[in-house]
């Protein structure tokens, strides 16, 4: 294993949107390191900030405040040129196959528009922009036959791969996959995360890796953050994040996962009530309301996270 | 749970298409299904392989055109659904057999109260029952699946997913069916509000004794709430069995692949094992085997004619002709 090297470094990221009752905390105060050809799965249900962390990382949102380090450079600030140039190093894979494609544009189009925009391949230069598309092609699996296709006559695995041929086409070295195989059927989910597997394996991508389905993070990600109402409640390696889940959030996450075995312990710990709102949020723990173990100390100030073992950060005031 | 061998309901042989301009989709090419009182069976299977049509199908909601029942007998309470009048029919629906559909954003109407959609399926089938009566067994119902009766006159965007899916299950239940089908009640929502639902869920049969079909694509689902399991795959039943039987001894290869292309929480799968290719396209179903281009136990004989339902042992069936190839494969994957 050759040593590993920071890419992206995120400190203190918020995202705030106004709206008409008030701010609206998206993101807020998210920090975390991602080494070169790590993954790191973030994990939360809807409206917990995770789709907004990835796309402000990108700065597809401008952030509210917070610093963001790409190899090593500041890109909070920099211009839309310089930002142009520096989406070749960084892709999104978008979740929904059918909304992300343009309907008008054939495969090969799609595949090349990138290509041509970033200048990779000359537009008048034929031959090897069909060169090239033809060997994304095969690498994401699409029958070559499929070139002249449009998005509408394609299933949604297929999609999903064009999607990917699109990324890929830029040879980035982050890419943030938010929710690329949750509109899948399972088999084909399956077939989709061995193709990223696998591509990371032989181009050594760093994956952001977005998700509500625990199982699928726990079998990609290296390491996982927990995210609740913009918070990161918890962070750890995989492996430790699932042998000893401590913050409450986590375990009532964990345990609500319906296990395909029907031997597995069930043990539920079920939450009352629903995500409260993430607008003018209350000071104090995010998940007080629903926690089955908050205390008054809970309400009274925000949560710093606190480091319980190396690399296992949790935001709770009963660890210690 | 209160579970009997009484039969509540049988499908015997059951063909539906959908008669489009690019073809005839072949939605169910011959399923036959028995439930019992009180039990739940879920009916697993992917995008397009008939599920929500073979529930449809026994409210006779089928769109038609483009739908046909082609043939088949629903035989439930020694009638068979198929040959009832439409008026007949109206009186079962809600009634004796109720559906949750999958989306509970687009099933309420929502310029009507919850109450009043709550109202609406218990006056039409109690007629007699005055405002104030009507009005009680509505509270009553919205108290049942855990949502303050104060609520009763909001409107369905007043409340979050987790609870309008809880409305629609009020809903269902209102008249105390005997048969509940519910298409993916939780697939819209998130995992802690999933398993809010299905707990309530399996709470309210219990007290009814209603038997249930969960259709769903979620294998854990299944293994959580399900006595029997029945695997559809292109329109046909290709094994059905207990629970335990289906994920302890799977047999047909495309349940081994199903479990096999779950990245599991319990156990650490380096690599997952996918089935590969594709569903067929439902207008041009290969012949035999429907599953012959994906299976890798394929042979022969297998495109040669549709293989039958045998049992392999205790109810255990299986649509597979190397039944006994499979299994010694899946006893030696765990």
């Amino acid at each position: 294993m050759q040593e590993t090297r920071e890419l992206l470094r995120i400190e203190h990221l918020k995202k705030y949107f106004s709206t008409p009752s008030g701010i609206l905390h998206a993101v807020d105060d998210v920090s975390f390191v991602l080494d070169e050809g790590k993954t790191l799965g973030v994990v939360g249900e809807s409206g917990c900030g995770k789709s907004t962390l990835g796309r402000t990382i990108l700065r597809l949102h401008e952030p509210t405040d917070g610093k963001i380090f790409f190899d090593g450079q500041d890109i909070t600030g920099l211009d839309k040129k310089r930002m142009k140039a520096l989406r070749r190093d960084m892709q999104i894979i978008f979740q929904d196959p059918f909304a992300s494609l343009n309907p008008r544009m054939t495969v090969g189009q799609t595949i090349s528009e990138s290509l041509i925009i970033q200048g990779l391949v000359d537009k008048q230069d034929k031959r090897s922009l069909d060169k090239r598309v033809a060997e994304l092609m095969d690498l994401v699996g699409l029958a070559p036959r499929l070139i002249n296709s449009y998005p509408h006559e394609l299933d949604g695995g297929r999609r999903q791969r064009i999607g990917i041929a699109r990324v890929l086409a830029l040879n980035p070295k982050f890419i943030v996959c938010d929710e690329p195989v949750s509109a899948l059927d399972v088999s084909i989910q399956a077939q989709v995360l061995n193709l990223m597997q696998d591509l990371q394996d032989s181009f050594g991508f760093s994956y952001l890796f977005i998700t509500h389905d625990l199982s699928v993070v726990k079998h990609l990600s290296d390491e996982i953050i927990v995210m609740y109402l913009g918070k990161m409640v918890e962070k750890a390696k995989t492996s430790r994040l699932f042998a000893n889940p401590l913050h409450p959030y986590t375990q009532a996450l964990l345990s609500a996962i319906p296990v395909p075995d029907p031997d597995f312990p069930v043990n539920r710990i079920l939450l009352e009530g629903e995500l409260s709102s993430p607008i003018n949020p209350a000071p104090g723990c995010r998940f007080a309301k629903r926690c089955p173990k908050a205390c008054d100390k809970c309400r009274e100030a925000d949560i710093p996270l606190k480091e319980v073992e190396p690399d296992h950060f949790v935001a709770c005031t009963l660890v210690r | 749970m209160t579970e009997t061998n009484q039969e509540l309901i049988r499908i015997e042989d059951l063909f539906i298409d959908y008669e489009t301009d690019d073809g005839i989709v072949h939605a169910l090419n011959g399923v036959s299904l028995t439930l019992h009182v009180g039990e739940t069976l879920g009916l697993v299977g992917e995008t397009g392989a008939g599920k929500t049509t073979l529930a449809k199908g026994i409210l006779r909601l089928i769109p038609d055109p483009p739908g046909k029942i082609k043939e088949g007998k629903i035989w439930f309470e020694g009638k068979d659904l198929l040959e009832l009048p439409e008026h007949a029919m109206q009186e079962i629906r809600g009634q004796s057999i109720s559906m949750i559909f999958q989306d509970p954003m687009t099933s309420l109407n929502p310029v009507m109260t919850v109450g009043e959609q709550i109202q609406e399926v218990i006056r039409n089938h109690n007629p007699e029952l005055d405002k104030e009566e009507l009005h009680a067994w509505s509270c009553a119902m919205l108290e049942k699946v855990g949502i303050s009766a104060d609520r009763i006159d909001e409107y369905p965007h007043q409340f979050s997913g987790g609870m309008k899916q809880r409305v629609i299950i009020a809903i269902a239940l209102a008249c105390n069916p005997k048969l509940l089908l519910a298409d993916e009640p939780t697939t819209a929502l998130d995992v802690t509000i999933q398993a809010q639902v299905l707990d309530m869920i399996r709470t309210l049969k219990q007290e009814l004794n209603t038997a249930m079909m969960l259709i769903t694509h979620d294998l854990g689902v299944v293994a959580q709430n399900c006595n029997r399991v029945a695997i559809i795959y292109a329109g046909e039943i290709v094994e059905i069995g207990d629970l335990r039987q289906i994920f302890k001894r799977p047999t047909h290869p495309y349940t081994i692949g199903l479990l096999e292309s779950i990245p599991s929480l319990a156990k650490d799968v380096e690599r997952l094992n996918p089935v590969k290719g594709m569903m067929p396209d439902p207008t041009d179903l290969p012949p035999g085997c429907k599953f012959a281009p994906r299976c890798k136990f394929v042979c022969e004989r297998c495109a040669q004619r549709v293989p039958d339902l045998i049992d392999i042992g205790d109810g255990h069936m299986v649509r597979c002709i190397n039944s006994k190839d499979t299994q010694s494969y899946a006893s030696t994957r765990e």
